[in-house]
């Protein structure tokens, strides 16, 4: 049953993507480094490129973390709602098939200063 | 001839049947069902509405006499604590963090239930039903009052307390509270009871009021301890009306036990992530702490609360779906919320801090398997941050859970390294979960949920369009004076202030 009610009833996504000025919502999260508590919210145009996201917001996002100067973003791990996946970072989002609220995750597997137990886990 | 002696007075048995069974009539020219359009909806079968039992039998009479005595009381204390500066015996302005939460986040709860009961107090035949819902609504718009009332004197002399009315509406922590209340308004019902007479006040209210009301005790806030003396009595009341009512339905037929499973499993998750807060106040924000969220749960989750489950065992009913993770959690829930309150404290209309050395061995104490282990280095990592004079704030908004709107703080249950992901795509739109139980709760209710006005998303929508002090101003967040780190506010810095003049004469120059 998709709700409980006396007569038919649907309701009305309030976060549509045409509700955000040609931008879209973006959600990124390093995984195993949690001094940012929660995933990032990110609202940006599907234009940009995937190279612009990472040196753009998630590069200044990212700094308060002691690992974050060490990454060799060459070497880094994508995951795509929970799953495997290679950007290009030429391209833009949409071409990556970054849509609205898509969330996309990163691993690094150096050292992890804050959580020295998940140090090179992915 | 003799002559009948008519007693002077009804018993309170005669009373009270009259007033509920001797009160209800059969309706003539309308059907039962054009009365009460919402009693049959959501599946519940009820065959006699005569076996509900009310078990404390108040009439309207006795229940305004011991309500006016209480108000009397609570007015009293209250008066006598704004006349006295009662304001000042807290133990540390940090304390107020608690308050401010409470006031923005829970008073309105109280408010929200009053109308939830004033509405299925019409929408249940039962007249005995009817009468205690009644009473209900009238409690809880008491407390609403009498919280507001009780907070009003602190809110002459400290920030964060003056825009509450607007935070509750506006603000992005409090949109947890409010869906919470807003999912069981615009439910059925016999779903409302279970929601808030049922798991808010019979399995989860211990762990709000009891470690709020100690702590508030502990801490020397005459005025909160008070309302809570105020409420007490009727919390008693509302915890037997809402066991009364999950034991009615389960009598009546047992078609009923699958969907109060459901809606059992449902609102104890919903209830245990809106009470998260309450983890994060008892380790935390209390200066003067009473005793920790993990030995609260002990006592009032763990030994209470299995001992209901075991009551109930005999419909069929079981323990909710989410306890067992809800016990995985308890270690960290506090760590992981305070941690995120510092981090995004410039958009909340309270303080937040870094724990001192010395509370952090407290918490290491209470927490031997996780406090050392996964959280102390990230508050040792802030605290160099903040001594660089580059306090670390947090600008990349959270992802907040589509059901109970949290950001999504939490880790994976058995993984308190990974952040949890879950989400899943309906009507070719993605929604995000902080937990597998908040994603169910979606999937069978998703019409529902995809209207959730979720703060953060909004924020770039119209009219505000990311516009973080248009934000600010709608949401009545005075930037440096709400909000921000609780070393070198204004709270801190009159708080202190004003004791030392208690003790000592004023030198010129000082803040006032």
């Amino acid at each position: 049953m998709s709700v409980t009610a006396r007569k038919p009833y649907i309701g009305v996504p309030r976060d549509s993507v045409a509700n955000f000025n040609g931008r879209q919502i973006v959600y990124v999260s390093w995984d195993h480094h949690l001094l940012f508590a929660s995933p990032f919210l990110i609202c940006i145009e599907p234009q940009a490129s995937f190279r612009e996201l990472l040196q753009g917001p998630i590069a200044a996002l990212i700094q308060a973390d002691p690992d974050a100067a060490a990454i060799d973003w060459s070497m880094v791990e994508w995951l795509k709602s929970n799953r495997p996946w290679t950007p290009d970072p030429a391209r833009s989002l949409s071409d990556n098939g970054i849509g609205h609220k898509d969330q996309i995750r990163f691993r690094t597997r150096g050292h992890n200063s804050l959580l020295p137990e998940a140090s090179g886990t992915s | 001839m003799d002559v009948k002696a008519v007693p002077k007075k009804l018993g309170l048995k005669e009373k009270y049947r009259h007033l509920t069974r001797g009160l209800g009539w059969e309706p003539s020219y309308q059907t039962r069902e054009a009365l009460f359009p919402y009693a049959g909806y959501e599946g519940i079968r009820i065959h006699d509405w005569d076996r509900w039992e009310d078990p404390f039998r108040l009439t309207m009479d006795a229940y305004w006499k011991y309500q006016a005595e209480k108000e009397r009381k609570f007015y009293a204390v209250i008066d006598a604590h704004a006349q006295n500066n009662g304001h000042l015996n807290i133990t540390d302005a940090r304390y107020l963090s608690a308050l401010k939460i409470f006031l923005q986040a829970i008073s309105p709860g109280e408010y929200a239930a009053h109308r939830g009961f004033a509405r299925v107090g019409r929408e249940f035949p039962g007249v005995g039903t009817q009468v205690a819902c009644q009473m209900q609504a009238i409690d809880e718009i008491r407390h609403a009052q009498t919280q507001i009332h009780a907070l009003s004197n602190y809110n002459r002399y400290y920030h964060g307390f003056h825009a509450f009315a607007d935070a509750r509406d506006r603000i992005w922590y409090t949109s947890v509270a409010r869906s919470f209340f807003d999912d069981a308004m615009s439910a059925g019902p016999f779903e409302f009871m279970i929601a808030i007479g049922f798991s808010f006040e019979y399995v989860l209210t211990n762990l709000l009021f009891v470690p709020f009301m100690s702590g508030a005790a502990y801490n020397g806030d005459m005025a909160t301890v008070t309302f809570g003396f105020s409420a007490q009595s009727d919390e008693a009341r509302h915890m037997t009306l809402g066991l009364e009512c999950i034991k009615f339905m389960l009598e009546q037929d047992p078609a009923n036990v699958p969907i109060v499973q459901r809606w059992f499993d449902k609102w104890f998750w919903r209830g245990f992530r809106v009470l998260g807060l309450v983890s994060t106040m008892m380790d935390y924000m209390l200066p003067k702490r009473v005793m920790s969220w993990r030995e609260a749960w002990e006592i009032y989750g763990v030994e209470n609360g299995g001992a209901l489950f075991a009551d109930l065992a005999r419909y069929g009913i079981r323990p909710p779906a989410g306890w067992e993770d809800a016990g995985k959690a308890i270690d960290h829930m506090s760590h992981q919320f305070m941690l995120g309150l510092y981090q995004w404290s410039f958009g909340t209309s309270f303080h937040s801090w870094i724990p001192s050395e010395e509370e952090m061995d407290w918490l290491a104490e209470k927490y031997p398997t996780t406090f050392e282990r996964w959280y102390r280095p990230r508050w040792d990592h802030l605290r160099k941050l903040a001594a660089a004079g580059t306090p670390f704030k947090n600008f990349g908004l959270a992802k907040l859970c589509q059901c109970c709107q949290l950001p999504v703080v939490f880790t994976e249950p058995d993984d308190p390294t990974l952040s949890c992901h879950r989400e899943l795509e309906y009507k070719q739109e993605k929604y995000h979960f902080c937990s597998d139980h908040c994603l169910r709760i979606f999937e069978d209710e998703a019409e529902k949920y995809v209207q959730a006005w979720l703060p953060m998303p909004q924020l770039f929508q119209a009219p505000l369009n990311g516009d973080v002090g248009a934000w600010m101003a709608w949401v009545g967040l005075k930037d440096g004076l709400d909000n921000g780190d609780f070393a070198g506010s204004p709270d801190q810095r009159n708080f202190e202030q004003w004791r030392r003049n208690a003790t000592r004469n004023h030198r010129e120059g000082e803040a006032q």
